[in-house]
């Protein structure tokens, strides 16, 4: 925001940065390969959804849009903090078609000219001794984070796992390097 | 009624206001009489000018001081952390600090100079009152705040008010004695104390101008904090039910709580005054609820049209 900005007092809602969405396939072989964490092919994509009629006839666009071809029928959920989390669901193998299902959501949204209201992408991986890991798309820093979750009703994150993935990950996709955006999605659904 | 028990202290609000205006004329009058006793005036821009640094640059901690805020961690308070972790994602700001206050009075508060020194403060009352949606709304207000400096631009302000009247008067004290020594003899005492009299009623006119300006620099700050909030979470209606809900709740808070609430008003999220309270709108810091429920309207109504 410019000086003339915040002198008058007029800062504009951050515009989305969506193009790094598409470095996610990459990175889910090297989760694989490195670490032996596999996509469940989740995804989800969390937004503010604004008032009115004109962010309600999107939403319904974009939800006609994903489930216009066959499988599973894309999931809608409310949290507490009143964002809307829009979970697809594609053949676990199937990485980049779930990358481009929830970058048609982004687009849609931002063509409406509801880009800001973006937050999120996230996509989960599991590992065979249970260790669950999300990876988390920030819109508008177009970087990515790790958020590990321990098992329990404990909000605790494995941040080991988190650096250690950051690691992994660094030449596949930009990890977000102020830890402090790392914020946690506790009950995402998928995760 | 119980509610009559508590009905607001109007004479309060405008003796509180009177007070107000008389501390900022006694710095301006006290800094006449320093220069009027031919103190050096370096001397005086370093007392002046050290009180605005310790208010500039020791906002944060004297706010929250005084409003006895406590600084949480987010396994203190899980909720308020994660609203204002979504709100930073969503306008990409560094996070403030989250700090709460143990008052019943409803409300929150954003100080700090900078985008880094920032605590967002909301009391106890306020996070009672309010549902999820609505706390979003006013903590996306007050990180507005943050966004937009409101402490530094009225801080500079405020004492760009109390800078106008130092001006004048170095200007009428240079004009005095600025002719030489054979101006200074060529006046008789009586003539000086005519000017000097004039000298102070000129600052003072500066003085109650830059008030009233201040005021209005106040309010147009808050909607655009209104605006930018409303606009980062899509919900202005939000804001506004909850704008409703503080400044409807207010007039049954006991005034023990509103006097020692007062000082902090400019960052407030509304004043700690009671609605109704007989004050022109030209004294507040803050827009009537009336124009501010307009607003959000207006942007509600904008969001919902097509694209």
């Amino acid at each position: 925001m410019g000086f003339l900005d915040s002198l008058l007092g007029r800062s504009k809602p951050v515009k989305a940065d969506l193009d790094d969405l598409f470095a996610l396939p990459s990175a889910a072989i090297t989760m694989q390969a490195g670490l032996g964490f596999t996509s469940s092919g989740q995804g989800s994509v969390c937004y503010k959804p604004a008032e009115g009629a004109a962010f309600a006839r999107t939403e319904t666009e974009v939800q006609e849009l994903l489930d216009a071809d066959q499988g599973p029928k894309v999931e809608l959920t409310k949290d507490t903090y009143g964002f809307t989390w829009l979970l697809v669901r594609h053949d676990a193998s199937d990485v980049p078609g779930l990358v481009t299902d929830l970058h048609a959501v982004n687009s849609s949204l931002q063509a409406a000219g509801f880009g800001p209201a973006l937050l999120c992408s996230m996509v989960p991986f599991q590992h065979s001794d249970g260790r669950r890991v999300a990876l988390v798309y920030l819109y508008k820093r177009g970087t990515f984070y790790p958020f590990a979750p321990l098992p329990g009703a404990t909000q605790k994150r494995d941040n080991a796992l988190e650096i250690e993935i950051q690691g992994t990950l660094a030449s596949d996709l930009k990890v977000e390097p102020d830890l402090a955006h790392w914020f946690p999605i506790w009950g995402a659904p998928g995760l | 009624m119980a509610r009559t028990r508590f009905a607001a202290d109007r004479g309060l609000v405008s003796r509180m206001l009177v007070v107000m205006f008389l501390l900022g004329l006694l710095y301006v009058v006290f800094v006449g009489a320093l220069l009027a006793v031919n103190i050096a005036w370096q001397l005086i821009i370093i007392v002046v000018g050290g009180f605005f640094l310790i208010q500039f640059f020791a906002s944060d901690r004297i706010a929250l001081f005084a409003m006895h805020g406590r600084v949480v961690t987010p396994e203190e308070a899980p909720e308020l952390h994660a609203i204002v972790d979504r709100l930073c994602a969503m306008s990409n700001t560094p996070k403030p600090k989250v700090a709460i206050a143990d008052s019943d009075v409803p409300n929150a508060f954003a100080t700090g100079r900078s985008q880094k020194r920032a605590v967002v403060c909301a009391t106890t009352g306020i996070m009672r009152r309010l549902d999820a949606e609505e706390l979003e709304g006013v903590l996306a207000h007050e990180m507005s705040h943050v966004a937009h400096h409101d402490v530094a631009v009225m801080t500079i302000a405020s004492f760009l008010g109390v800078l106008a009247g130092f001006i004048t008067r170095i200007a009428f004290y240079s004009e005095m004695f600025g002719g030489g020594g054979y101006n200074r003899r060529g006046r008789n005492d009586q003539n000086t104390a005519m000017i000097a009299f004039f000298v102070m009623i000129v600052s003072a006119v500066v003085y109650a101008v830059s008030f009233l300006l201040i005021r209005a620099l106040s309010r147009y700050r808050e909607l655009s904090a209104d605006r930018a909030g409303a606009l980062l979470t899509g919900r202005p209606s939000s804001l506004a039910s909850a704008l409703q809900k503080v400044t409807g709740a207010m007039g049954q808070i006991p005034t023990r709580d509103l006097r020692s609430a007062e000082a902090f008003n400019a960052f407030f999220f509304t004043p700690a005054l009671a609605k109704g309270a007989s004050l022109s709108s030209l004294f507040s810091t803050h827009p009537s609820l009336e124009r501010r429920l307009q607003q959000l309207a207006e942007i509600s109504r904008e969001l919902g049209e097509g694209r």
